[in-house]
């Protein structure tokens, strides 16, 4: 271990005379993100409990492109039905959920924060941590399709405005168009024409006038967060590693998603690019003694999700960077800026951009992990594939082949879930990944005896 | 390609034969995992381009001088693609893969969809394996933006020259002017075989009207138009006695098909007087402008003239009311929801439908399939129960 335990960092105190120099340890600023992160998602929830208790309606949202700059500035409360749902598991109380969902008649074999979702709305809103409002409208891309089948729930049970906000993603590997280029141009005029078709919508139903300044301050905002994120990603690359992408990195997610385009969010980010600095500066990194470097791919196993991290730490793992990161922050790894002269056209392209790149790192993610590993010096991938989400999962077992082939990197393959326990087998899961870890040390003894007889074998 | 590729029949085997043994041999195409039709096509020097399920502009390929072949898996084990594919997956998605890893179908283009969230994914697993060019058609989801139409337009010229970069041919606007009054006249065609089932459906098993759809994504569309031109007819006028079976409206069939022999357990104890197998060859409901923009047609059709499924959003289309409407439309007395194991799409769809079916208080079966499923006696005993009750209702 090489940090104190984040969230209950020592007291830093100033040196007095005669004392040894504080460690840099003791600097408050160390694990802060941590705990401003869970202050800031309470603070959060409490608005949404007042909404909810006011009887406002909020905009319903998802990660992979929400918009929460544009709505922030109706005052709708904002609400993330994927994070409500994934903190049921991490709560231990999904099951209950599914099963009420799945007794109302919807199958066990699909999404579980669907599921999820609806048993909250049937519970009026409630949830373990608090109650959410009830939907005024809501609002989701085509990054994920089950988004437009669970919104469809919505509009069946509350009669409210639904819009899907239709991204086209990138058509085949390798083919990324651009500004200026005759398929980015039409990609772009179609999201541009929504994002005025949206705007009408929202004023519609929040009784306010659009007001672009605000919009113009909520992407000023946006801005500090996207290029706070793409900082503290490549941060990470730092050995050892500053923070875990499993864990400490969700913690993070969640703020860049429920604050995206408000201060708070900009501000924490300029707290955590320093917090990431000064642990790279000083060599500080995460709980972990850092054996061996991962990369993760997929959604975490929030069912166990402590314990599940706990099966790679134990051995010295520690995960570098993930592919979570990136597409559940909607792309805001890329570090998009926007031109706050010409904040519409900008927003426009800004989402084609991010959330296109959001959908590549699922569905064209070879590419991406083979820089990745070299980027973050990684010694394996684990990649870890859910029954809930095909989205994610469906390409994961050929991405793996096709990095196996194009390079010698350790990969494990496990699969679970992200919220229905009954499919995740903690006894199988460990199996895998000390068989994962037993193959890692023979690499690096190999790798040891290689480096010591280098024309062994010549 | 050359004129005799357009010419040569891939499909003569029904010619010259009564209509029974014809429709003896449609079925026998249909089921047959060889895809003989897509080989001797290739074999006499054409084009193949494959489209995944479910809707696919056609008359692109059709105006290159190519064959558009629909990708909608089949009944075999997936032994090649099951690897590449984690658990917890709809078959066709591995089955359509292992067609071409297993070289049983050799293409010069695939497009896939977003339909769903695993079928996005196939074009980059498919683009990953095999060494000609896959790609994604981005077909709008916003249905209800007043641009989606213009985007549209768009994106199928980006398509055209992916055809035409697979194929070698130039697709100018008259070929696809020709190739939509080519799709028209089967559109019609296929229209007046639902009208069969419908008014009719003695006339047609729900097996026969099934097999004569499906071949319209192994065959050149002119030639499935000369077929159907023969067939239609004969079936209006064969022998057949009028039973007393219950009506009813099969839906679940929009991408994963069931077995054929489902589908005959099926019509064994009911008349299937609508449906939504293979709607995306039935997608757009009336004729396109064969006048003006050909691609601007294609696109305003897609939008303004089409079905609906599972995988379409479009708030003028509620899903739960468009299905009470196709069972109005037949007057149907019951209908059968299936979901094709695994399908998120249809899975979700089935609390809609039957939740909807319970308001109006319209009988109904509910069930899952799968694509290789080869035991359908427990199926068939629960059906005609649900059917028996339904007689003492």
């Amino acid at each position: 271990m090489e940090t104190p335990q984040a969230g209950s960092p020592p007291t830093a105190s100033a040196p007095t005379a005669g004392s040894p120099p504080a460690s840099p340890l003791a600097n408050p600023l160390v694990g802060r993100a941590n705990r401003d992160g869970a202050q800031l998602f309470r603070d959060w929830f409490a608005t949404l409990g007042e909404a909810a208790a006011s009887g406002r309606g909020g905009a319903y949202v998802f990660v992979m492109g929400s918009l929460a700059e544009l709505l922030r500035t109706f005052d709708f409360p904002i609400v993330f039905p994927e994070i409500n749902s994934l903190q049921t598991a991490v709560r231990h109380a999904a099951h209950e959920y599914l099963n009420e969902a799945e007794d109302f008649g919807f199958s066990p074999d699909i999404c579980g924060y669907v599921k999820a979702d609806f048993a909250t709305q049937m519970r009026g809103g409630q949830l373990p941590m608090g109650r959410i409002p009830k939907p005024a409208l809501a609002v989701y891309t085509n990054a994920c399709n089950t988004y437009i089948k669970w919104a469809e729930i919505w509009e069946r049970m509350y009669e409210v405005p639904i819009f899907t906000f239709d991204i086209p993603g990138t058509r085949a590997s390798g083919r990324l168009t651009g500004p200026g280029n005759v398929d980015f141009e039409n990609d772009r005029k179609y999201v541009a024409a929504q994002l005025a078709e949206l705007i009408t919508l929202c004023e519609r139903v929040s009784g306010q006038r659009f007001d672009i300044d605000r919009l113009r301050e909520a992407l000023g905002h946006a801005n500090t967060m996207n290029r706070g994120w793409q900082r503290v990603l490549e941060l990470n690359r730092s050995r050892p590693a500053l923070f875990n992408a499993l864990t400490d990195g969700t913690i993070y997610l969640g703020v860049a998603n429920g604050l995206r385009g408000a201060a708070a969010g900009a501000a924490y980010f300029t707290d955590l690019v320093e917090e990431m600095e000064y642990k790279a500066a000083h060599g500080i990194g995460t709980l972990t003694a850092e054996e061996y470097r991962l990369l993760f791919v997929g959604v975490p196993c929030y069912p166990i999700f402590r314990r599940f991290n706990e099966l790679f730490t134990e051995w010295g793992g520690t995960f570098v960077n993930s592919t979570y990161l990136w597409f559940a922050s909607g792309g805001s790894n890329l570090g998009f800026q926007y031109d706050l002269e010409r904040p519409l056209e900008s927003l426009a392209e800004g989402l084609l951009l991010s959330v296109r790149d959001s959908m590549d790192s699922m569905f064209f993610s070879p590419a991406i992990l083979a820089r990745m590993i070299d980027d973050y010096a990684a010694d394996g991938v684990v990649f870890h594939p859910i029954k809930s989400c095909r989205t994610v999962s469906t390409g994961l077992a050929d991405s793996r082949r096709s990095l196996l082939a194009a390079m010698d990197t350790a990969t494990l393959f496990i699969e679970s879930d992200h919220m229905d326990r009954r499919v995740v087998s903690e006894a199988q899961l460990k199996n895998r990944v000390d068989a994962f870890f037993e193959g890692l040390a023979t690499r690096k003894r190999l790798a040891a005896i290689t480096a010591l007889a280098p024309n062994a074998g010549a | 390609m050359s004129a005799t590729v357009a010419e040569t029949a891939v499909f003569p085997e029904w010619q010259g034969k009564p209509l029974e043994e014809a429709l003896y041999e449609c079925r026998e195409l249909v089921e047959d995992t060889t895809f003989p039709t897509v080989r001797r096509w290739r074999e006499a020097g054409g084009k193949v381009v494959g489209h995944f399920q479910v809707y696919f502009p056609e008359e692109i390929v059709h105006a290159a001088g190519a064959l558009p072949f629909k990708v909608r898996g089949a009944p075999l084990e997936p032994t090649q693609a099951d690897s590449h594919f984690g658990s917890y997956l709809c078959s066709i998605l591995k089955t359509s893969l292992d067609l071409a890893l297993s070289g049983r179908i050799e293409l010069d283009l695939f497009v896939s969809h977003p339909i769903c969230d695993a079928a996005r994914n196939l074009a980059a697993i498919w683009g990953r394996n095999l060494p000609y060019p896959a790609e994604i058609l981005y077909l709008p989801q916003n249905a209800n933006s007043a641009h989606a139409a213009t985007y549209l337009r768009g994106e199928y010229d980006r398509l055209r020259r992916s055809v035409e970069g697979a194929t070698g041919r130039e697709v100018t606007a008259v070929a696809l002017a020709r190739s939509i009054a080519v799709f028209n006249e089967n559109r019609a065609l296929l229209r007046e075989l639902y009208r069969l089932k419908r008014e009719t459906p003695w006339q047609v098993s729900a097996d026969e009207a099934y097999v004569l759809v499906s071949l319209a994504g192994l065959l050149p569309r002119d030639e499935h138009n000369q077929l159907l031109r023969w067939i239609l007819p004969r079936l209006v006028e064969r022998p057949a006695k009028r039973l007393d079976k219950t009506r009813v409206v099969l839906e679940g069939g929009f991408c994963e098909q069931p077995p054929l022999d489902l589908v005959r357990s099926i019509g064994r104890s009911c008349y299937v007087v609508d449906d939504d197998l293979l709607i995306g060859l039935r997608w757009l409901t009336s004729d396109v402008s064969v006048t003006g923009d050909p691609l601007g047609n294609l696109a305003a059709a897609y939008l303004e003239q089409s079905s609906y499924s599972p995988v379409q959003h479009d708030l003028r289309k509620p899903k739960e009311r468009m299905l009470l409407e196709r069972i109005a439309n037949a007057r149907a007395d019951a209908a059968i929801v299936m979901a094709a194991k695994m399908c998120e799409p249809g899975l979700e769809e089935q609390v809609a439908y039957t939740k909807a079916l319970d308001r109006a208080g319209i009988p109904y079966f509910v069930s899952e399939f799968e694509e290789s499923m080869t035991s359908f006696d427990h199926l068939e005993i629960q059906l005609q129960t649900f059917v028996e009750n339904l007689l003492f209702r």
